[in-house]
């Protein structure tokens, strides 16, 4: 038995602490995140440099070869600079469906370009009416006389102005909900048609609404199979929602450990407002919610981990562990958020401080790729149903 | 990461899981199920010793005085597969309160005299700390033991002590010197509940059970070699016992198992025509408690894990009480939602 990261992880680990703490503090964040792209490019060409966006990808396209734990051990670390540079969007998820796609054309142009920084990605999913269900689309690829054309809208496509290529999921057979008949598409985000309209999210990135007008694609451009793309989605998706929970999870503690420290320095009564039995009752709460978190994410990793050996055993299982964790890291940040922000008082709530920032990646993840209720609804699905 | 156990921990947890199998059968669990009264006296001791034949009655004593001589990984596979097969606990007073402190800081006479018995089950303790004045701030007790020829005079009152009314013997903290720092004047006193002048008053509690009881102590005189240690350096050996009281108690095997059986009730109990397990807002206040419940098994791993590579438990360890407990109560307050009307015509447990 054993929870601790190895010694390479912890490499990686201190190699992405030592970023934050020496070339990320607050004030930067604020310049890049108030400049016109709203990310520091030279910035990703020392994350290239550093190997971190080699993290997850195979050896045989120029990747560090890591699991979804090397993966975890980078997330926690940014989370704790709330880092706006893409890695979530182009690394984990953009990234994540490419390695799961069987293109071997694809994969061997794009992840290249990933590794070495020249290719921003992101996943085209969401539409206006689909809520969390990502099944629910009618963005439609119809086949024509050299490949498909796609037409149809996409929404909230994280750091979509920014993007190089697109990751899009559309209709190629099927009904609006259907599972099957789903298809991902590689698309240039210059490609003739596709028009993105950006604008900046609460959380400091930003986020674009595209349509996609005749946009004429060739089979070379499927990721997998035509009609499969939720087989690539969902062999992807509990990785993703273990890096985004380990994001959260830097972010809980980080705020943890501002909230504890500003309450030794802060005098009220003539003495530090930490002396109080009512606060720190609060802080006990968030510390708690702080570790069971952390919990869920170990459960989590040590079940895929299972899972990679034996998927056929270990697939029902990670799954649980994951709806458990994505709600779990939604009702608990929302506790740590909101405590942190009510126990510094007026200044918890200005925008020249820190917490606030925090709390607000905090708001975007929780309705990445599902919020608290979603999670748990799919949790008492596998969990309740046919027992 | 992983929470794989080695071939051998393996092995043990096999042999643990065969012998509760064989041991532990439907009939000793029924005679264990009341949690009061004589008979339930009479089947834990059965069981118990049952525990001490096998020698398993002691695992967190030295192995000199008994104890098993178990890694830190072998008892925590006991305590995992004892709360798996629904077992309850050892009596802890004897064994895991008082034991602990006169092996630590007894003489080797009281050693010889008591570690048998506790072992043997032979005889029972209760715990003599609290008194009506003295809850929390326990060193404002006030009990007193006045040292005369061999004897100490002891008069005061203990309350809330479990199991009083079955024990031959009993472990206080008494006042033993005034008017200096209130933790400096206290000691630790061994005292038989056959002494004249000591007497038990029950406190029935509201669940109608009977487990709770005062003590009385009118000029009890308790012989000078019950003292454990020095006069007045009680303080510092309670301490010690309390931190003691204080490691494993996240009970997660034994709200795993409550947790499957409220599922399998709430599949069987139809409200409408469809069973409570299918019911939306059912299903979502039963993942509350599982998701936690699943949180709480890993942090248990993670203290177990860094204590079994040699380190000291961390703060996180006090969130395995504080989320233990909660969880076992949302789990008991589940099951009397589920049980609906019957739930008010209950005397005890659901069965």
């Amino acid at each position: 038995m054993n929870f601790e990261f190895s010694e390479e992880q912890v490499m990686i680990k201190d190699s992405v602490a030592r970023f934050v703490r020496d070339e990320y503090d607050f004030d930067t964040r604020r310049k890049i995140i108030d400049s016109e792209e709203g990310i520091n490019r030279d910035f990703w060409t020392m994350f290239a440099e550093l190997g971190w966006l080699s993290v997850p990808f195979e050896e045989q396209y120029g990747g560090f070869g890591g699991s979804v734990e090397d993966l975890v051990a980078v997330m926690e670390e940014l989370g704790k600079g709330i880092v706006v540079e893409p890695y979530v969007s182009t690394v984990v998820i953009f990234g994540g469906l490419l390695s799961a796609a069987t293109n071997e054309e694809l994969k061997s142009t794009y992840i290249p370009k990933i590794i070495d920084g020249s290719c921003l990605g992101s996943f085209a999913f969401l539409e206006p009416q689909s809520r969390f269900e990502i099944a629910d689309i009618a963005t439609s690829a119809t086949v024509g006389k050299d490949g498909y054309a796609i037409n149809g809208t996409k929404t909230v496509v994280f750091n979509g102005a920014s993007a190089d290529s697109l990751i899009v999921a559309a209709r190629t057979s099927g009904g609006q909900f259907d599972r099957d008949g789903i298809s991902l598409f590689m698309v240039a985000a210059d490609a003739p048609g596709v028009s993105i309209n950006s604008y900046k999210t609460m959380d400091g990135q930003s986020a674009s609404t595209i349509n996609f007008n005749d946009v004429l694609v060739t089979e070379s451009q499927l990721l997998g199979t035509a009609g499969q793309g939720m087989e690539i989605v969902d062999q992807v998706m509990p990785n993703i929602l273990l890096a985004l929970s380990a994001e959260a999870l830097g972010i809980m503690a980080t705020l943890n450990a501002i909230t504890v420290d500003y309450t030794k320095t802060r005098q009220q009564f003539g003495t530090p407002i930490s002396s109080f039995q009512a606060l720190q009752h609060r802080m006990v709460d968030t510390f708690m919610a702080c570790e069971q978190t952390k919990s869920l994410l170990y459960r989590g990793l040590c079940d895929a981990n299972k899972a990679a050996v034996d998927p056929s055993v270990g697939t029902a299982e990670l799954l649980k562990s994951v709806h458990a964790l994505k709600a779990t890291v939604a009702k608990y940040g929302k506790l740590i958020g909101e405590e942190a922000i009510q126990i510094h008082g007026g200044i918890g709530i200005t925008d020249e401080l820190n917490i606030g920032h925090y709390v607000k990646r905090l708001m975007t993840i929780n309705v990445t790729f599902g919020d608290a209720d979603f999670h748990q609804k799919k949790f008492n699905q596998l969990s309740y149903s046919n027992f | 990461m992983d929470i794989n156990f080695s071939a051998q921990d393996l092995e043990f947890r096999d042999d643990v899981r065969a012998f509760f199998a064989s041991e532990y059968d439907a009939k000793v669990a029924e005679s264990l199920s009341s949690g009061q009264g004589e008979d339930y006296k009479e089947a834990i001791v059965v069981w118990q010793k049952k525990l001490h034949a096998k020698g398993w009655i002691a695992p967190g004593w030295p192995k000199e005085y008994g104890g098993t001589g178990w890694s830190v990984t072998q008892k925590f596979i006991y305590e995992t597969e004892r709360g798996a097969a629904g077992i309850p606990d050892v009596v802890p007073f004897g064994l895991k309160m008082v034991a602990p402190v006169i092996y630590t800081f007894g003489s080797e006479e009281q050693k010889a005299k008591f570690l048998p018995r506790i072992l043997s089950s032979e005889d029972w303790w209760c715990q003599g700390y609290s008194e009506p004045g003295a809850g929390s701030d326990l060193a404002a007790l006030s009990t007193t033991a006045e040292y005369a020829g061999d004897n100490y005079i002891v008069n005061g009152r203990k309350i809330w002590t479990t199991f009083a009314q079955f024990s031959d013997w009993i472990f206080c903290l008494v006042r033993t010197s005034k008017d200096v720092r209130k933790q400096q004047g206290i000691s630790f006193l061994l005292i038989d509940m056959n002494t004249p002048g000591v007497s038990v008053k029950p406190i029935p509690t509201i669940d109608g059970k009977h487990s709770l009881n005062e003590v009385l102590f009118e000029d009890a005189l308790v012989p000078r070699e019950n003292l454990i240690g020095e006069q007045d350096k009680g303080w510092t050996y309670a301490k010690a016992l309390l931190a003691h009281e204080r490691t494993g108690m996240a009970e997660v095997a034994d709200s795993k198992r409550m947790l499957s059986n409220l599922k399998q009730r709430a599949a069987a109990e139809v409200n409408g025509g469809q069973p409570m397990l299918d019911d939306p807002v059912f299903q979502m206040r039963l993942s509350d408690i599982e998701m936690q419940l699943m949180a709480l098994e890993y942090t248990e791993l993670r203290v177990f894990a860094s204590m079994a590579a040699g380190g000291m438990p961390g703060p996180e360890s006090s969130l395995l009480k504080i989320k233990g407990t909660e969880i076992s109560q949302s789990i008991h307050e589940l099951q009397l939602q589920l049980a609906a009307y019957y739930g008010g015509a209950l005397q005890g447990d659901l069965s």
